[in-house]
């Protein structure tokens, strides 16, 4: 019985996910009327230079929040392994709250600071400009990115934390006790000790920030990511064509987990 | 204690802070200050333009009423999604963790979390799909049951939060039941216990760690949802999130927006800490939120 309803989960949990693969090949022009086998809509999304732009935009941003909070995670994490006291009850406590506040508020009070913050600095450096023209701060890729580091680099803080927690000491001792200095140990011994972790948490950041919509459509201005084209396409009526974008965005999320799973195995043998 | 060590714990004292130093601006930058932001916002006035006026008043708060169908959505749908999550994941996480061969038990797993790192938005997009019109109302037409209507119900919003935060649900009930040392059950059996007492004295109580962590993870995520009300309930089963997109981005009341989500925080941080005493003071085990 059990074996029945487990089945029944993974019907549940793949069906619609069939759904669309399947309508993405059909040669018809309406999206729930399967008419036959045609690749056209796939021809037409790799010409549709809007979804272009925003997959470009997107990979970017993903990147580099991916980059700037792998960094920066690390480094908090490795600093708070040597640190007790207030300051690191206080950081835990930050690293809770961005995990825990709703992206939907993150995204929010992203907006409404920069904006504010935009409106003092744009004036200020206008009063300032010698030029005609004076640059202006805006939305864009900068916050989008900014915000997606935040949630990603709590994530990172989280996942590196655990695996120092996992580590073996004593071969750090170890390592002293052979008068490595402790550059060459943390090269040699925790480095490679917490690559499996730093990994995983940049595949995650990535993914995270690949996939979010609601943070980006607070803060994203006037630039478009691949979630906000998708969202506005779909409100503006259901075509074929977002079958095939979708299908191949699933495509490349699982070339990513399978990436991910071999980097995590491969990274975990010199560990041992 | 020496000189030398005074002197190495300074210095280790040092780098820690350098390393710090980047994830404290960001913390600063990009959550403390937004967060002081939509505090003071949220006791402002809309400026006749829209966006904010400076002020002090608690007008807003006062005026929370006026989204209370919102409010009322996200209480009542959050905590049921929640519980029709953890009774469909919780037979498939023991499945996976205790019945399935130990060769398929991996790729089973993997299965059942491939889905939650496919994009988000095509999956609910499927549930429009299937929900919607052309889809299995007309199939059921078809057969001979006409007239019914999912999409745009409370029934389709559930359905796409179980489908999305499932897999969030079944990963730590598994790991804390794979943990589980199986000769307990067989203890258990051999001391004359039904499978259902087994179940209920042994396996409940072992796994309720799992289960703790897993309610609380989609709890919070499904407090903020934005995407699955919006996509299957259209616009009339809407969540906070939906108030908030609209209070924000469409009538640009960012001080009454900014009370709004400041009550959703609220309303979170206090369910999650009564519902960790709650479970605490029975289960008595420490629980990681990730």
């Amino acid at each position: 019985m059990l074996r029945g309803y487990a089945i029944f989960v993974y019907l549940f949990l793949y069906a619609p996910i069939a759904l669309i693969v399947l309508f993405s090949f059909n040669s018809g022009n309406n999206a729930s009327d399967l008419q036959g086998f045609a690749v056209t809509w796939y021809i037409k999304a790799a010409g549709n230079t809007l979804m272009l732009g925003a997959l470009k935009n997107s990979v970017i941003i993903a990147t580099a929040s991916a980059i700037l909070a792998t960094f920066m995670g690390t480094m908090a994490a490795l600093a708070l392994q040597n640190l007790r006291g207030p300051l690191r009850v206080l950081f835990d406590g930050l690293t809770y709250v961005a995990i825990m506040v709703p992206g939907i508020v993150i995204g929010i009070a992203t907006l409404i600071a920069l904006v504010t913050t935009f409106d003092v600095t744009n004036a200020l450096i206008a009063d300032l400009w010698p030029g005609e023209a004076p640059p202006k701060l805006g939305l864009g890729y900068g916050s989008i990115i900014a915000a997606h580091t935040l949630f990603a680099m709590a994530l990172v803080i989280v996942i590196v934390r655990a695996r120092i927690a996992g580590m073996d000491r004593a071969l750090i001792e170890a390592s002293a006790d052979l008068y490595a200095d402790p550059l060459a140990t943390f090269r040699q011994v925790t480095l490679p000790q917490l690559a499996p972790g730093i990994i995983a948490g940049f595949l995650l950041s990535f993914t995270f920030s690949f996939d979010d919509f609601v943070i980006a459509f607070f803060v994203a201005g006037s630039q478009q990511t691949l979630p906000i084209y998708v969202f506005s396409s779909i409100r503006r009526g259901v075509t074929p064509e977002i079958n095939a974008i979708g299908t191949a965005v699933m495509l490349f999320s699982l070339t990513a987990l399978i990436t991910a799973q071999v980097l995590l195995r491969r990274g975990k043998r010199p560990a041992q | 204690m020496t000189d030398a060590a005074t002197i190495q714990e300074t210095r280790q004292r040092r780098w820690a802070y350098a390393l710090l130093a980047p994830s404290a601006f960001w913390y600063l930058a990009l959550l403390i200050l937004p967060l002081i932001v939509v505090m003071v916002y949220s006791v402002g006035e809309r400026a006749p333009t829209g966006g904010y006026q400076a002020a002090f008043t608690f007008d807003n708060y006062l005026n929370l009423g006026a989204r209370w169908t919102a409010f009322k959505n996200t209480l009542t749908l959050a905590p049921a999604g929640t519980l029709i999550c953890l009774l469909a994941g919780y037979p498939l996480a023991y499945f996976l963790a205790v019945k399935a061969s130990p060769k398929t038990r991996l790729l089973l797993l993997i299965l059942v979390i491939v889905p939650f790192w496919t994009s988000f938005l095509i999956r609910t997009y499927a549930w429009m799909f299937i929900l919607g019109g052309r889809g299995l109302p007309q199939l059921l037409d078809f057969i001979g049951i006409e007239g019914v209507r999912f999409i745009n119900t409370p029934f389709s919003v559930l359905v796409g939060i179980v489908y999305a935060y499932l897999p969030l649900m079944v990963f730590p009930i598994f790991v804390s039941l794979e943990k589980l040392d199986k000769r307990l059950l067989e203890a258990s059996e051999d001391l004359g216990a039904s499978p259902f007492a087994t179940f209920r004295q042994v396996t409940l109580p072992l796994s309720a760690p799992g289960v703790i962590t897993g309610c609380m993870l989609v709890f919070i995520l499904l407090m903020g949802e934005y995407l699955i009300p919006q996509m299957l309930g259209g616009g009339k089963v809407f969540f906070i999130g939906n108030a908030l997109v609209d209070l924000f981005l469409q009538s640009l009341n960012w001080p009454f927006g900014s009370a709004c989500a400041m009550a959703l925080v609220v309303i979170m941080v206090v369910t999650v800490t009564l519902y960790l005493k709650a479970t605490r003071a029975t289960g008595g085990r420490d629980v990681s939120l990730v």
